[in-house]
């Protein structure tokens, strides 16, 4: 994208002088202002604003939770309920924090499947795509951390599991848990530890997220047409239009986060959450919070405990590979038909896993949700055959299908695809 | 329509997974029945008489055995709750003995005052297994958020004592309660007949049934003290976020009117 039409001039000498020394006023003008974006995104591209949004939610109330948290493992829960009971507004912040949680992670699903449809990873977005897989992986490291520190049952017993993917390790797995742990079990000096990672890691969030809209601001935006920009008829400054643009998507999501926030608070969470850790009873089932259900089902569906966290983590790292496995010569899957399906099929598979994730471990059939139907397979078989499939679909289908496919005539550019769908429907388009 | 097609999208993955969740203990228990709750719904509140009630319901049957550490006496006239009367909590405070040093240092007892929380049953968990067959009575202030099915299940766990079917195999010190996980449960049956509890004047009839539902209205307020001041902000929050988002949605469109796209 051509960098050389800004035009900030400093208006007055306290600019002008600034400008010579630090010039944060062009920066923000040029990047936060008139960068061109390219005028086609729809509202699934509001999403990577409205998660710069909720993280800057999550550090302001994880903050001041922090002000009256007690990390300690015989003080953690009640000074959780005396946030909830006697700190002014505790209740809010902390289910705020609680749900935002949750809100992240819809939002960065939906902002990575967007990325993925419309193939935002591909060249020269190779670095902006690894670099939000490494988001990612920071917000499920430290969305576990968080978890843990209300030290309930589900804080204690999901840390036990979790701690304990590390003791597959060959040789010195057992050695490396215990350092985890700092100690020979998940107790007081493993909450201290984990509070003060989930302290850190949202920093570190930060920074990555910084070098991702870097990385962004090199190539640009991709858009819906997947079609690199030609010239300046194809783009507005990003303020005011999507500014505005942005703004309305995230109230609407704030709107759809308060509904959860005030009138259904603990419906994302676990009930025995407000069952203070015991060691001694374990519950009937170890559920994770929502939004690892998908890899806890892939993590599972292997007896091997190593091969079953190795599948787990190649899940997750095999996105990272999309890049160099897309063959495909064109990016977005509006002009890809045949691999616009498996896109499809490949969400279903991902929500049909994480129903799988939330089911007890055991050998009956997978029963419909909602309607009670039992289906003649195991889910244990099921969750295998997904899993297969997530695997075959990255490595064989996503090769093959760009070699094999032929893609749909691609547009000239953004403005002439604007210009010609406003053509077929002159009459509905001249009344917007 | 794409926004509504996309908040389906956020909408059904959000409730699948809460679905799943929920369709997954295996459990033997029988799922408790449905119950309509005054403060359910998003202008829900509490009945304050029947936090009073639930209140005495809690203080002459479950306190005998199960403690309440997060509740504070001054939390009975705060707003939101069964708001007593400052000078009636002040007695119901006073009614407690609550662990104390004299000046000397000495272990004594002394009456309550409204900034203390409701005193123990038992002074240790051991006591406590010692005085309930080797079961730990586990303390009530958040039970109601801590139990699947909530206010639903509380109901039914105190109204559904039975008599066990005949070959079913109860161990001595039990009893048979088709709603509890396993059905064999350690607490016998705590509301054994009506009029048990005898409230004041004006109230309803004190059944099995009524006390059920009014400890159970108060165990959730003590879980959730705050539930009515969420409720309140909660509408006023989401009137506004409705407003500004449809003043957004038009400065939206008429900033992009002009523009191709």
């Amino acid at each position: 994208m051509s960098h050389g039409n800004y035009s900030y001039t400093p208006t007055n000498a306290l600019t002008k002088w600034l400008d010579a020394r630090l010039p944060i006023i062009r920066f923000a003008d040029e990047h936060l202002m008139q960068f061109p974006t390219p005028k086609n995104l729809n509202y699934w591209y509001t999403f990577g604003g409205i998660l710069a949004f909720m993280l800057v939610v999550q550090i302001i109330s994880g903050v001041v939770l922090a002000m009256h948290y007690v990390p300690h493992e015989t003080l953690a829960f009640d000074s959780v309920e005396r946030i909830m009971r006697d700190v002014n507004y505790g209740w809010l912040l902390r289910y705020v924090h609680a749900n935002g949680a949750s809100m992240f992670f819809i939002a960065v699903y939906l902002h990575i499947f967007r990325a993925y449809y419309y193939g935002s990873y591909k060249a020269p977005r190779e670095v902006l795509w690894i670099l939000g897989i490494v988001i990612y992986l920071l917000m499920m490291a430290t969305g576990f951390l968080g978890y843990t520190l209300p030290w309930g049952q589900m804080s204690f017993w999901g840390a036990t599991v979790i701690t304990n993917f590390f003791s597959a390790i060959p040789l010195v797995g057992e050695s490396i848990t215990q350092w985890l742990w700092g100690s020979f079990a998940v107790d007081n000096s493993t909450l201290q530890r984990f509070f003060s990672l989930h302290y850190l890691l949202p920093f570190v969030i930060a920074g990555v997220v910084v070098l991702h809209i870097w990385a962004l601001h090199v190539p640009g935006n991709n858009n819906p047409l997947g079609i690199d920009v030609k010239g300046p008829a194809d783009t507005v400054p990003f303020h005011p239009y999507y500014t505005t643009k942005d703004l309305f998507a995230l109230v609407v999501f704030v709107l759809f986060f308060s509904l959860f926030v005030f009138f259904m608070p603990n419906m994302l969470g676990h009930t025995d959450n407000y069952v203070p850790a015991n060691r001694l009873v374990t519950p009937a089932h170890i559920v994770p919070e929502w939004y690892y259900l998908p890899l806890y089902a892939v993590l599972r569906s292997v007896p091997d405990k190593l091969a079953g966290v190795v599948l787990m983590f190649g899940a997750i790292f095999v996105w990272a590979l999309v890049p160099w496995l897309d063959t495909s010569r064109v990016r977005s899957n509006n002009f890809r038909p045949l691999y616009r399906q498996f896109f499809w099929i490949l969400m279903a598979v991902i929500l049909i896993l994480g129903y799988l994730g939330a089911q007890t471990a055991d050998d009956s059939n997978v029963v419909v949700p909602w309607t009670g139907v039992e289906l003649p397979i195991g889910k244990l078989l099921l969750s295998q055959i997904l899993t297969i499939y997530y695997f075959l679909h990255f490595l064989i289908i996503t090769p093959v299908v760009g070699l094999w496919e032929t893609p749909l005539p691609v547009p000239e550019s953004i403005s002439k695809a604007v210009l010609a769908k406003k053509g077929v429907s002159s009459a509905p388009a001249a009344a917007e | 329509m794409k926004l509504k097609a996309l908040l389906a999208v956020v909408l059904s993955l959000a409730t699948a997974g809460i679905a799943s969740a929920e369709g997954a203990s295996a459990t033997t228990a029988k799922h408790p029945e449905p119950q309509t709750w005054v403060w359910d719904g998003v202008f829900g509140k509490f009945d304050r008489q029947q936090l009073q009630r639930g209140y005495q319901v809690y203080k002459e049957v479950c306190a005998a055995c199960h403690s309440m550490h997060l509740v504070s006496f001054r939390n009975l006239s705060q707003p939101g709750g069964p708001e007593f009367t400052e000078a009636q909590m002040k007695t119901i405070a006073a009614s407690f003995k609550v662990p104390s040093l004299d000046e000397k240092g000495e272990v004594v007892e002394r009456n309550g005052i409204p900034a203390d929380r409701f005193p123990s049953p038992y002074p240790n968990e051991a006591a406590a297994r010692a005085a309930n067959n080797n079961a730990y009575p586990p303390d009530l202030s958040v039970i109601i958020k801590a139990r699947h099915g909530g206010p639903d299940y509380v109901h039914a766990l105190l109204t559904g004592y039975s008599d066990a079917p005949g070959n079913f195999p109860l161990l001595p010190g039990l009893s048979y309660n088709a709603y509890f996980e396993g059905h064999q449960i350690a607490m016998p049956a705590p509301l054994v007949s009506d009029g048990q509890v005898t409230w004041a004047e004006g109230n309803p009839p004190a059944t099995k049934d009524q006390m059920a539902r009014d400890v159970v209205a108060f165990l959730t307020w003590t879980a959730e003290p705050k539930l009515e001041e969420r409720k309140t902000l909660g509408v006023q929050v989401v009137l506004f976020l409705l407003v500004l988002s449809a003043l957004l949605y038009i400065a939206y469109k008429r900033l992009w009117r002009d523009v191709d796209h």
